[in-house]
């Protein structure tokens, strides 16, 4: 227990490790979203070859690990261009999650009726503006919870890019504990870091699905 | 080119190789309200959706107001503009309000500011009895209520010509009678009327003119009067007859 002070005095180090983890996540995160919504809009409204090469597009990369196509981005192209490490990260893991974003986008967007598209065409909407003013508003607040999933599933596969050297959360936890020798002591803290930031993560996608649930039947809501 | 709001010329329409319309023509002239009834699956709704080509006929042109919509370059979305259209389960949008509901396509098809649309919107709200409910979701509206929040939004558009898809059939008996009042004031306000319907209360009613539709074509058509108590076609007849048995005893008092 003569460690536990060095490990404490560490925490600030872990942290800081936690913040890149968390960095990495969410610009994953966002470019996952940014690639696989177009995707699945291509998938559900585009014509044939565009929804097969969508279709090819996400069966391809949920295919391959993670690592595998961080690698092919680090060490693979460092011929051609020589990517840092932190953007090669943020890529792969981005890659990755789009093709998962696009199927859980594409199952919300399904799940929206066909009778919203008639409506708003009928009204003479074009099929953009049907998309982004009525499919896309109620889409999105289907595809919270699967999408609390997914960033809790890229929070996680952050940790991968110790492997390309970046010192984030895990990176630092092997680095302190091979310093203190206190292997258990130290990898609980980083899952106790891990499990807190999932944690709240969720627990903000869960407030926010709520905030923005549509009412519903009066009878129902009347306590 | 007469002056016809809505002119159907030939439309042919098939699914695989289920021919739904086999050349169907068809002119609507202002004012008129033209019900049309027929045993299901002879291609009423399929002739309904051609019209503001929600569905794309094999064949066949159609005009509204003037314009032909089916023309190679013809603007579609701003023909629509001019078709109402009530489907027989609503389709209203889920998350926004009754109000948002008739405003949306006021500013992003018409582009009105959100001001002139609110107002508009609260007009035609009003016109179907729901001012009151402006503020509600779907979710928290009755069937007869959300329908009338449709024909609001489809209203709210200044439509030339109203296209009702079975506008009742999806509504308990007892909301059906609020619906078909919203739309017999229609009616009398002389709005041009196309109905699919099975209430025949309401053709016998209000109606201008009635075709009876089967196997993908007109079977017979004329006057309401003269559909109702003279009919030609013998499955008329039989169709009329069948009709009157379900529904025709409760049509007094709707």
């Amino acid at each position: 227990m003569d460690k536990l002070p060095d490990i404490l005095g560490s925490l600030p180090y872990l942290l800081e490790g936690a913040l890149l983890t968390l960095a990495i996540t969410v610009l994953a995160l966002i470019s996952g979203f940014v690639i696989g919504l177009p995707l699945a809009l291509l998938r559900v409204y585009g014509r044939k070859p565009a929804a097969t090469l969508a279709a090819a597009y996400s069966t391809v990369l949920r295919g391959l690990p993670s690592l595998v196509v961080l690698f092919i981005l680090f060490y693979g192209m460092a011929a051609v261009v020589k990517l840092p490490a932190f953007l090669a990260g943020c890529v792969a893991l981005g890659f990755c999650s789009s093709a998962y974003q696009m199927e859980l986008l594409r199952g919300a967007i399904q799940s929206v009726g066909p009778g919203q598209m008639m409506a708003a065409r009928a009204l003479g909407m074009s099929q953009l503006q049907a998309i982004i003013h009525i499919i896309l508003p109620q889409a999105l607040r289907l595809a919270i919870p699967s999408w609390s999933n997914e960033a809790a599933v890229v929070l996680k596969d952050s940790s991968l890019v110790y492997a390309v050297g970046l010192a984030e959360l895990l990176r630092r936890s092997q680095q302190v504990a091979a310093r203190t020798y206190q292997s258990f002591i130290v990898y609980s803290l980083c899952a106790l870091i891990y499990f807190a930031m999932t944690f709240l993560a969720n627990r903000g996608l869960d407030h926010a699905e709520r905030a923005l649930r549509l009412p519903t039947p009066l009878e129902e809501t009347a306590h | 080119m007469s002056n016809a709001i809505v002119r159907v010329e030939n439309l042919h329409k098939a699914y695989g190789d289920t021919e739904v319309l086999k050349g169907v023509n068809l002119e609507v002239d202002e004012g008129e309200v033209l019900v049309v009834i027929g045993p299901s699956g002879t291609g009423k709704s399929t002739m309904l959706r051609c019209i503001n080509l929600l569905t794309r006929p094999d064949q066949g042109r159609v005009w509204v107001a003037g314009d032909e919509i089916t023309a190679p370059h013809a603007d579609v979305n701003q023909i629509r503009e001019r078709v109402g259209m009530v489907f027989q389960d609503f389709n209203l949008f889920s998350h926004l309000t009754a109000e948002g509901n008739v405003m949306v396509a006021l500013t992003k098809v018409k582009k009105m500011s959100k001001d002139e649309a609110r107002k508009l919107a609260m007009f035609e709200l009003e016109r179907v009895g729901l001012s009151d409910k402006a503020q509600l979701y779907p979710a928290q509206l009755s069937g007869g209520q959300k329908q009338r929040v449709a024909i609001a939004r489809a209203l709210a558009m200044d439509p030339s010509v109203m296209l009702f898809d079975e506008p009742t059939s999806a509504l308990d008996p007892e909301l059906i009678g609020e619906v078909l009042e919203v739309m017999k004031k229609l009616a009398r306000e002389g709005m041009t009327m196309i109905v699919v319907t099975h209430e025949m209360g309401f053709a016998r009613e209000v109606s201008t003119r009635m075709i009876f539709m089967e196997h993908g074509v007109i079977a017979e058509q004329g006057p309401t009067q003269q559909l109702f108590y003279n009919p030609q076609h013998p499955r008329t007849r039989e169709f009329l007859g069948k009709i009157t048995e379900l529904y025709g005893h409760e049509q007094g008092e709707a």
